[in-house]
């Protein structure tokens, strides 16, 4: 388990250098960092002087090893507009993203495996059909009209929740549908076809033999049995999760990690981008090696390998 | 593609006098507008009309060259096996494990926004996914008779490929692209949304979005239009690639896969 673990790890770092390197490439392959810091009404003078500064003047691997470096240290450089550490900047904004990416993500659970369940255990029923509809349109349906239907019925015409901004849990609730919605339809469909899958096996007969109530057979026996597909797609779905949360919080300028991202992109605010990026995709990465060790968990049968 | 015969507006004409003209009235200055019009009193139906353009343009275009790399990409990794094999599917899990809004915001960070680079972003976070499926049913083709056949016959490998393996793939590709176009036009949208893809001048829904969402506590029908618009469309391209996997259904062994596109 534990070697599985590092294994992983050791993996996802190597994912992580090549997203740095992707990042670095990006960057000089633009044209000139420097020229970019200094916008158009630098002097010449002025530019020779930004340049050796930041070090864009010596060679390129010499530089992405310093860049590498400046990273592992938590230095990302100085945000352009706001004239302060970038990485600081962003670490602050995480919690209120990790409060609206997890209530979207209990929300979607929490909705989306009854759905799931019920629909396989009433194949073809009106339930079923119902169900997969209401999944379909959930998928089909784009974040940011979700959101702002919501605010037009719940908050224009009923005022049970702020337009946008506020305090509090309230605040939370809106944006948690909006971005749940999605990942709802989608683990709904997962769990349906999964539990399909499972359901005509031998062992649930057996439990069945042995006279396991049915609520046992299907939540103790099937439903174990049928979550490797279901946390796979929801691991997936993690990444999803974060870039709709960048759109989610632009419909309801709530403050999170995604206002800030669109934000430094628009003022061409480099290393806020930079910070920004690394940061999501290290956490998307962790949680995604957190999730093999719950695979383990859910299912001894896996391979350490 | 020729909006100009639909529509019954030039989709930038601004009429101040008709701004905000509620949908199925008649604006200030005498004009019929079926979808209403919006704060510079343009409009909204001529302007969704030629946002579909767009739509389109950027989603094909993207899956296009999506296509055409992941394609090429799982070709070569499942015929030639080995070290190519591992170095491409690496690739392609890195590029699942990076979230696609951050590739986005990286690279229209960075080169600007416009609808070049947008069709490069939503192609770049796409391709791995059809190489994925391409590779997967490689792999089996490869082994059948016919190929092995066409082998022994000592054809080069390229007509191998493109006269045995590709057209027994179609099927999937077709399948995963269809997907491929639903989900590059929401992609659009979502940039475009957040001020990071389309330019404001030229008509998207997105965009169209990001405009109404400001006017969304009194004039709903600025955000109402282009978001049912993008609904409609995005569900119907999901139902045809529905329905298309399941007439493949027969000759698809990579089905697994697909359901969790």
């Amino acid at each position: 388990m534990i070697v599985y673990l590092c294994k992983r790890l050791a993996w996802t770092m190597l994912v992580l250098l090549g997203i740095t390197a992707v990042v670095f490439v990006v960057i000089h392959a633009s044209g000139d960092p420097a020229a970019l810091y200094m916008g158009p009404e630098g002097t010449k003078q002025d530019y020779e002087i930004l340049r050796s500064a930041l070090g864009f003047d010596r060679p390129l691997p010499e530089q992405y090893g310093l860049f590498l470096w400046r990273a592992a240290h938590g230095d990302f450089g100085r945000s352009l507009r706001h004239q302060q550490p970038a990485l600081p900047m962003v670490l602050s904004r995480l919690p209120a993203t990790f409060r609206l990416a997890s209530a979207a993500m209990i929300l979607a659970l929490l909705l989306a495996l009854p759905l799931g369940i019920l629909s396989a255990l009433y194949r073809r029923s009106l339930l079923d059909t119902g169900g997969m509809m209401l999944a379909l349109t959930g998928q089909c349906m784009p974040t940011f009209w979700l959101g702002i239907l919501l605010i037009l019925v719940f908050a224009v015409q009923f005022r049970w929740f702020p337009v946008y901004g506020g305090e509090g849990w309230g605040a939370l609730v809106l944006p948690a549908i909006t971005l749940g919605v999605w990942a709802m339809a989608r683990t709904a469909r997962i769990t349906r076809s999964s539990m399909l899958d499972v359901l005509p096996s031998e062992y649930l007969r057996t439990a069945r033999a042995k006279g396991a109530s049915e609520w046992a057979v299907v939540l103790r026996h099937a439903l174990r049995n049928g979550a490797i597909p279901i946390a796979t797609a929801f691991g997936l779905e993690l990444g999803n999760l974060l870039g709709g949360a960048v759109i989610t919080e632009a419909v309801f300028a709530y403050p999170g990690i995604g206002r800030l991202a669109v934000e430094a992109v628009i003022n061409k605010d480099v290393p806020m981008v930079q910070a920004v990026v690394l940061t999501v995709a290290a956490t998307v990465l962790l949680l995604n090696v957190l999730l093999d060790a719950v695979y383990v968990v859910l299912d001894p049968r896996v391979r350490l390998a | 593609m020729a909006p100009h015969r639909l529509a019954p507006f030039d989709p930038g004409e601004q009429r101040l006098l008709a701004r905000f003209t509620p949908p199925m009235t008649r604006a200030a200055d005498g004009t019929f507008a079926i979808l209403g019009t919006d704060q510079l009193g343009r409009d909204i139906l001529s302007r969704l009309i030629y946002g579909a353009r767009t739509s389109s343009l950027i989603g094909f275009s993207a899956v296009l060259l999506a296509g055409l790399t992941g394609t090429s990409l799982g070709l070569s990794a499942a015929m030639r096996g080995g070290i190519a094999d591992h170095a491409i599917m690496r690739l392609a899990d890195m590029q699942l494990a990076f979230p696609f809004i951050m590739l986005a915001i990286t690279v229209i960070g960075i080169l600007g926004p416009g609808i070049r680079n947008l069709i490069l972003v939503v192609a770049l976070s796409n391709w791995a996914a059809y190489a994925r499926v391409v590779r997967a049913e490689t792999l089996a083709i490869r082994e059948r008779p016919y190929v092995e056949a066409a082998r022994s016959l000592g054809l080069p490998a390229l007509r191998i490929v493109v006269r045995h393996v590709l057209p027994n793939v179609s099927a999937s590709l077709m399948v995963v692209a269809t997907f491929g176009v639903a989900g590059a036009i929401l992609a659009e949208a979502g940039l475009s949304f957040l001020g990071l893809g389309v330019p404001v001048s030229i008509p998207s829904w997105g965009g169209m979005l990001a405009e109404g969402r400001q006017y969304v506590d009194t004039r709903y029908w600025l955000a109402l239009f282009p978001g049912a618009a993008l609904f409609i469309t995005v569900m119907a391209i999901n139902l045809v690639g529905d329905a298309l996997r399941d007439a493949f259904d027969p000759y698809l062994h990579a089905r697994r896969s697909l359901e969790q596109l």
